[in-house]
């Protein structure tokens, strides 16, 4: 048992003060991004938070350049494009495909200019992979009180409009004969999503952050009809992919090309997949009705 | 000013302008509590604007339109047209009522057992307890249709309007709705309006019909308001209608348009 034991989990992964933060960083990330992600399936707007995020790289990558720590730069920018997503128009996401896809070419060309002009700088090397891809294991334990405060505040805000956004999310015209404004719900869900969307950069990337608040949500939604279930499922799923990758980026230290290790984006991101697979081939497992 | 206890809805005079076109002109009638109602009329009579006008969407140009004094919950309960969910939306039925009664409080729900007991009890009185732990948008339009009335009804409202609920519904399910609401009415004491472009399928249930055209309406019985002098007069034209077995067709009469208005099977109606 000791033996399998550590073979799964090669030495030092529980004792290493590195690994802890990253375990708690991205716990916390993963929970927030799962919750929201949810109701980012529910409304079909996996393409808006794949443009909050796109946006959101570029303040990352502008903080660079003044010399701010990165997530403040992904948050102030990714509520700015939920802003401009609203103002847009995207509540009614699955008509404005290219309002979104505007914001989100906007956004990469920003970042790209961004880290060209941060990568002549000696101070800001590796720019480049940490926005867009990540750096899980180097973020510092003591981002971990704003995290929590910026991911405990989004959730807040999702457990305030819970009611009002199931039901704008299952039919505009229901909500609005209750009085519901579906353009106040709409945007307070916007915010979350975009506080959502700059902790999920922080952590595993700009690029890869749509797969987290998307991805274990999907997977939940395969799993269950219940929506308060589907939270539950998505954030133990959520757990799951963020830990198992952080688990296989310390073991890959021990796999070729030796003593560099994998990144731990790709890990999460591929524990991410692989949940959306096993969830569909559950769904879709032979003698079960309907 | 509301109502007492034995009116669902007064309609006061009430005239609509919308870009110099009046949509409404001067529509008065009220509506007993435990009765069903047709709204009948074709497309562009003014039946969606009416609607709008009542749930308070639409301020009337001139007139009032009186509701219920309900103290804490809704006075209304609605059941919008052409309603079609997402097949993947993960959401029951049951879920769905829920929301019915209290989906416009913020805060997450707790579980409650009062609430999970009237969820229960209004799924039982539409006949939908069998589907409404299935998800609501792989139900059969029918089977849609009961889970959108319990949501409507969930919340204990005095009067419910359902706007051209049989548009998408075959005859046997159509039938079926029908005699629900009628059933709806009279045990739950609610003034039910329904919207119909064609009343045949109402009118073995309905109590009273209001018959708009051109935004003028005449409302009573079906023997008093379907009638060729009455619909004449409202219609501006001369109109006749024709009894066979136990349904009515309503015919423009008059020389070269002589187009039977009904019946008349349109889609889209806005």
């Amino acid at each position: 048992m000791g033996a399998v034991l550590r073979a799964i989990v090669e030495p030092g992964f529980f004792a290493s003060p590195v690994v802890r933060a990253a375990v708690e960083l991205g716990g916390a990330v993963t929970v927030v991004a799962a919750l929201v992600g949810v109701f980012t399936v529910l409304r079909g707007q996996s393409f808006a938070a794949e443009a909050v995020g796109d946006i959101g790289a570029s303040g990352g990558s502008s903080a660079f350049l003044v010399g701010a720590g990165p997530l403040a730069g992904f948050v102030a920018f990714s509520a700015a494009a939920a802003t401009v997503l609203e103002l847009i128009g995207v509540q009614r996401a699955r008509g404005r495909d290219v309002a979104t896809g505007i914001v989100l070419g906007l956004g990469f060309g920003l970042t790209a200019l961004f880290l060209y002009l941060a990568s002549s700088r000696e101070s800001a090397s590796g720019a480049t992979a940490t926005i867009l891809f990540g750096s899980i294991f180097a973020i510092p334990a003591t981002a971990l009180p704003l995290v929590l405060l910026l991911g405990g505040t989004a959730v807040l805000l999702l457990a305030v409009i819970y009611r009002p956004l199931l039901l704008v999310s299952i039919s505009p015209e229901l909500a609005a004969a209750r009085g519901i404004s579906a353009r106040l719900v709409g945007f307070a869900y916007l915010l979350a999503l975009a506080t959502a969307v700059a902790l999920a950069a922080e952590t595993i990337g700009a690029i890869l952050s749509t797969a987290l608040v998307v991805g274990p949500a999907a997977s939940a939604l395969r799993l269950t009809s219940r929506p308060a279930r589907a939270l539950l499922a998505a954030a133990l799923i959520g757990l799951a992919c963020t830990w198992g990758g952080l688990l296989l980026a310390w073991d890959s230290y021990y796999w070729p090309p030796l003593h560099h290790g994998w990144p731990a984006s790709f890990f999460i991101v591929a524990l991410v997949v692989l949940s959306y697979l096993l969830a569909g081939a559950w769904t879709h497992r032979p003698g079960r009705g309907r | 000013m509301s109502l007492g206890g034995d009116v669902g809805l007064r309609v006061q005079d009430v005239t609509v302008e919308l870009g110099g076109r009046r949509v409404l002109d001067e529509v008065r009638f009220e509506l007993p509590a435990g009765t069903l109602t047709g709204l009948i009329g074709s497309n562009g009579a003014g039946k969606t604007t009416l609607m709008r006008v009542i749930l308070g969407q639409l301020s009337p140009t001139r007139g009032a339109v009186l509701l219920p004094d309900v103290a804490g919950h809704r006075a209304v309960g609605y059941v919008p047209q052409k309603f079609l969910l997402d097949p993947d939306m993960p959401v029951r039925g049951r879920d769905l009522v829920a929301l019915g009664l209290d989906g416009h409080r913020l805060g997450f729900p707790l579980p409650n057992r009062e609430r999970r007991r009237r969820v229960a009890e209004i799924l039982r009185a539409v006949g939908a307890e069998a589907v409404a732990d299935e998800r609501v948008g792989r139900l059969s339009g029918g089977e849609q249709q009961r889970i959108l009335i319990a949501h409507a009804l969930v919340s204990r409202p005095r009067l419910l309007l359902l706007d051209e609920p049989l548009a998408n519904l075959d005859l046997r399910s159509a039938r079926e709705v029908v005699d629900l609401l009628a059933r709806v009415a009279r045990e739950q004491r609610v003034a039910v309006l329904i919207s119909a472009h064609e009343m045949n399928a109402l009118l073995p249930a309905m109590d009273r019909v209001i018959y708009l055209a051109d935004g003028r309406a005449a409302c009573g019985t079906a023997e008093e308001v379907v009638r060729p002098d009455v619909l004449s007069r409202l219609y501006g034209h001369r109109v006749e209608v024709i009894r066979v077995g136990g349904r009515v067709l309503v015919i423009a009469g008059d020389s070269d348009d002589a187009e039977p208005s009904h019946p008349h099977h349109h889609d889209g109606a806005f």
